[in-house]
């Protein structure tokens, strides 16, 4: 039988370095959403902690670590990225398979912020934007989620179907930075 | 503009989707009759002043919002969650 190979939304697109900033593909592992049902949100918590070890996110920030992520997705919502979801959360959330459905890259370097300050209407100046922080918003004009993850670096995810638009805004954003100095 | 997400925070307005008039959320009973049920879906105040509306935070938290705004000079006074105006 034909070895099938599977392919990332910007498989062989990316890294892409345009001055000081360099954007990677990220490869999460599974992706679900957990929607807690009408006032679970508490009982959900406890058990994505006793399952998966972080503590549920409130809104706008990030739990976990590398491999084992629990990002804030929404109203009640929040999105386990990494390990495959435990079935004891189905008793308390709604969970939704969602692995395939998003384009997700990281965006590294001295010019990150700049380059986000184009794209996104939110200040993400490490000010107010710290590590561990994220935020649904637009990424030019598509929906999508941006989180902080070091000094000069950001998660940024949006559908999988608008990876090559991610791409576009992102190389145009770079090189304008980029063009500056 | 921006709108007072309770969740999210201040965020321009591009992130939101406007739906009209907070009327909607006071759904009369199903026997209240023709006259109310009329208003409700048809008759709205149009003041020149305050009006409460009703904001979907579309490309944020996906919350519905019920948000008091001067339909005059665009001044928002503040902002709170459908969900706990209806209940």
């Amino acid at each position: 039988m034909t070895e099938l190979i599977a392919q990332t939304p910007l498989y062989g697109a990316v890294p892409r370095t345009i001055g000081q900033t360099t954007m990677t593909e990220v490869d999460l592992g599974w992706l679900t959403s957990i929607s807690p049902y009408a006032g679970r949100v508490p009982a959900a918590g406890a058990a994505l902690k006793a399952a998966h070890g972080m503590a549920w996110p409130s809104a706008g920030r990030m739990t976990g670590k590398d491999g084992a992520r629990a990002i804030w997705f929404g109203r009640d919502m929040v999105l386990l990225a990494g390990p495959e979801p435990s079935h004891d959360l189905a008793e308390h959330a709604a969970l939704t398979d969602q692995t395939d459905a998003w384009t997700t890259v990281q965006l590294s370097g001295d010019g990150a912020e700049d380059v986000l300050a184009r794209l996104v209407p939110v200040d993400l100046a490490a000010a107010n934007f710290k590590r561990g922080h994220t935020a649904r918003t637009q990424v030019q004009h598509m929906n999508g989620s941006v989180t902080r993850l070091g000094a000069d670096s950001f998660l940024i995810m949006v559908f999988r179907s608008m990876a090559g638009t991610m791409l576009h805004d992102m190389e145009r954003a770079m090189a304008s930075v980029a063009a500056r100095g | 503009m921006r709108l007072p997400c309770p969740i999210c925070g201040a965020r321009d307005v591009r992130e939101f989707y406007y739906q009209g008039a907070a009327e909607m959320l006071r759904r009369p009973a199903e026997d209240a009759g023709e006259a109310a049920w009329d208003n409700y879906l048809h008759l709205r105040d149009n003041p020149a002043g305050d009006l409460e509306e009703l904001w979907s935070h579309d490309a944020g938290c996906g919350a519905w919002l019920v948000v008091t705004r001067h339909t005059g000079s665009h001044d928002v006074k503040g902002a709170v969650l459908a969900l706990e105006v209806k209940r």
